[in-house]
């Protein structure tokens, strides 16, 4: 590994971030992408975060959470309360707000993680499953956060920019923390868990950071949902939006950060893209589905990462950045 | 003087060699026993190992030969008795601390991280050796770039003492048998252990590879300085590397000695070897 070369990629990745967001905030400003096509990249920019998110669980530690959206929902509602009750103004006491909704978030990712990942397989999968139903219902019975009546009047503070931001940092973060020490360390207990164990791992304790980090991006994800649509219902964060999150995970490919980020977009456009056929469109998104599965059933891009070192790399080369 | 190649017997019923016998043993096994359920699996089961000691652990299937490596890297609790590491009374601990405390080991069926390269193989059992912080990782701090070089190097280095450098970038699922049993004491090596556990390293292995195992097991325990502990089958490797040897029956220990000892053991030949390996 060139130390030269390294530098190279970072440079050029920062510069394509920086170059792919003033080339899509130029074609909005041109008209080219229209408000209400510019308005839809929002939604799918938070969805990416969540995908990516719970393909740390899901792909790179093994294990299946089915109460994604239940993270969510403590990031958006955290947030929500922040922005009412805190004493900051404007952008300033937006990005207060996404942090504490995110913290909280890592926090309960904690607390459910402790005794849920004692646990593996299905039974994990029921027990978070219970945990996201468990947010609902308290969501629903609590009067200060309005109950079923919504969570009503959040400033609608998420434009394109934040989202972009926060999308970014949470691509960067999870990448880096694959490729390190820690990562290799939750992938060693996907991969067999006994050996990681007698390699020295700490497994419970990666267990439940993994559990943490995703919840942390979830509930900054959360955050962003609850100040663009600027009203919360406890039913958004059911069970439904958890196995929509599932789907681009696994349609995407598990374990291909690459893979959530195509796959979440795709999902998100693609109801839209169908709108000309009304009434079938969720026939073909579900046939979609079907047939990704069936003729690629590791997901779009299985195990593959993209990576600008692989594009530059010297033949022969293979030990990539 | 001591004779070097003799094993001297303890008053706690082990035998060490006579390099190891002014240094505290590495494994101080004391009447060791477990349970499943009505079933002794394991009863009084005494070894003493010392610092440098290459060990082997024989017996029919279903002795409770792999039980006894189970239960020192604490993958059981034992029901009684106790295992003393370094001075250290390991019960309670998990598997994960013991293997701080310096036991490494290898499975019987490979248990190996097979769909990641052999490299980062090698460098989750570096895991603890690769001393940077998560803000370093997240940030890619010059810290982060440092340690990982260095991890890179001590990986290939440790790969290098099987010549398997070249195949380093590979998936590990995709090594031949032989090569992914080495590997997986590579990846032991790679913890820094001072005690290795090998559950039937020529399990598979024509009998050239079976010789080239029995130079490499020497090699390790000549450069590392290490005790190892072996579970195998073949005697050639037991009998050749091994200096002392204990025999397992029924989860219980029928003989102990040097090769030769055990070879002339009349239980030992009705339980195990049957007549055919007096040579």
């Amino acid at each position: 590994m060139n130390t030269k070369r390294t530098a190279f990629y970072y440079l050029l990745a920062a510069l394509l971030t920086v170059g792919f967001y003033f080339v899509l905030t130029g074609l909005i400003r041109a008209g080219v992408i229209g408000k209400y096509h510019a308005d839809m990249l929002i939604p799918v920019g938070f969805y990416i975060m969540l995908a990516v998110s719970l393909n740390l669980t899901c792909g790179f530690l093994g294990q299946l959470p089915l109460g994604h959206a239940g993270f969510m929902a403590v990031g958006a509602y955290t947030s929500a309360l922040a922005t009412r009750y805190l004493p900051f103004e404007g952008a300033l006491g937006f990005w207060i707000a996404l942090l504490l909704g995110a913290l909280m978030a890592a926090a309960f990712g904690v607390v459910v993680g402790l005794p849920a990942l004692r646990l593996s397989g299905d039974y994990l999968a029921i027990i978070t499953l219970g945990f996201g139903e468990i947010i609902k219902g308290i969501l629903l019975n609590l009067n200060f956060t309005g109950g079923a009546r919504g969570f009503k009047g959040i400033p609608k503070q998420t434009d394109l920019t934040t989202v972009y931001i926060c999308l970014v940092l949470t691509l960067f973060f999870i990448r880096t923390l694959i490729n390190s020490r820690f990562g290799r360390a939750i992938i060693s207990i996907r991969e067999n868990e006994i050996a990681a164990e007698s390699c020295g791992i700490h497994t419970t304790f990666y267990k439940t950071m993994t559990f943490s980090i995703a919840a942390f991006f979830a509930g900054l994800a959360g955050g962003l949902y609850a100040h663009y649509i600027g009203v919360l219902y406890p039913t958004t964060f059911g069970f439904d939006t958890s196995i929509e999150i599932l789907v681009m995970v696994v349609l995407g490919g598990m374990g291909s950060i690459t893979g959530s980020v195509i796959s979440a977009a795709t999902l998100r456009l693609l109801p839209e893209m169908l709108r000309a056929f009304l009434d079938y469109r969720m026939v073909i998104y579900s046939l979609l589905l079907i047939v990704v599965m069936i003729f690629r059933p590791t997901g779009l891009m299985g195990r593959y990462e993209f990576r600008l070192s692989k594009i530059f790399a010297p033949k022969g080369d293979k030990s990539h950045v | 003087m001591f004779d070097d190649t003799k094993l001297y017997p303890l008053p706690s019923g082990g035998y060490l060699t006579a390099r190891d016998l002014d240094k505290p043993p590495i494994l101080d096994i004391r009447y060791l026993g477990i349970d499943f359920g009505g079933l002794r699996a394991l009863t009084d089961f005494n070894l003493i190992v010392g610092r440098s000691e290459i060990t082997g652990l024989i017996g029919p299937n279903g002795a409770g030969k792999t039980t006894v490596f189970n239960l020192i890297t604490n993958v059981y609790q034992p029901t009684r008795g106790s295992i003393i590491l370094d001075g250290v009374d390991t019960k309670g601990m998990s598997t994960h601390q013991v293997s701080r405390l310096g036991v490494a080991r290898t499975f019987q069926n490979i248990r190996l991280f097979k769909d990641i390269s052999v490299i980062d193989n090698v460098k989750i059992g570096l895991h603890h050796e690769t001393r940077y912080q998560m803000p370093e990782a997240l940030l890619r701090l010059p810290g982060y770039f440092k340690r990982e070089k260095v991890a890179d190097q001590r990986a290939l280095e440790l790969l290098s003492i099987f010549d398997m450098e070249s195949l380093a970038y590979k998936p590990a699922g995709s090594l031949s048998y032989g090569a992914q049993r080495r590997l997986e004491i590579v990846r032991a090596l790679a913890t820094n252990p001072s005690v290795l556990l090998l559950d039937e390293p020529a399990a598979g292995m024509n009998p050239s590879e079976t010789g080239e195992l029995m130079e490499n097991i020497l090699h390790i325990r000549n450069t590392f300085n290490i005790a190892i502990v072996l579970i195998e089958h073949d005697m050639s490797l037991v009998m050749g590397v091994c200096e002392g040897i204990a025999v397992l029956n029924y989860g219980k220990i029928i003989a102990k000695g040097t090769p030769e000892e055990i070879r002339q053991n009349p239980e030992v030949i009705e339980a195990y070897l049957g007549k055919g390996v007096r040579e």
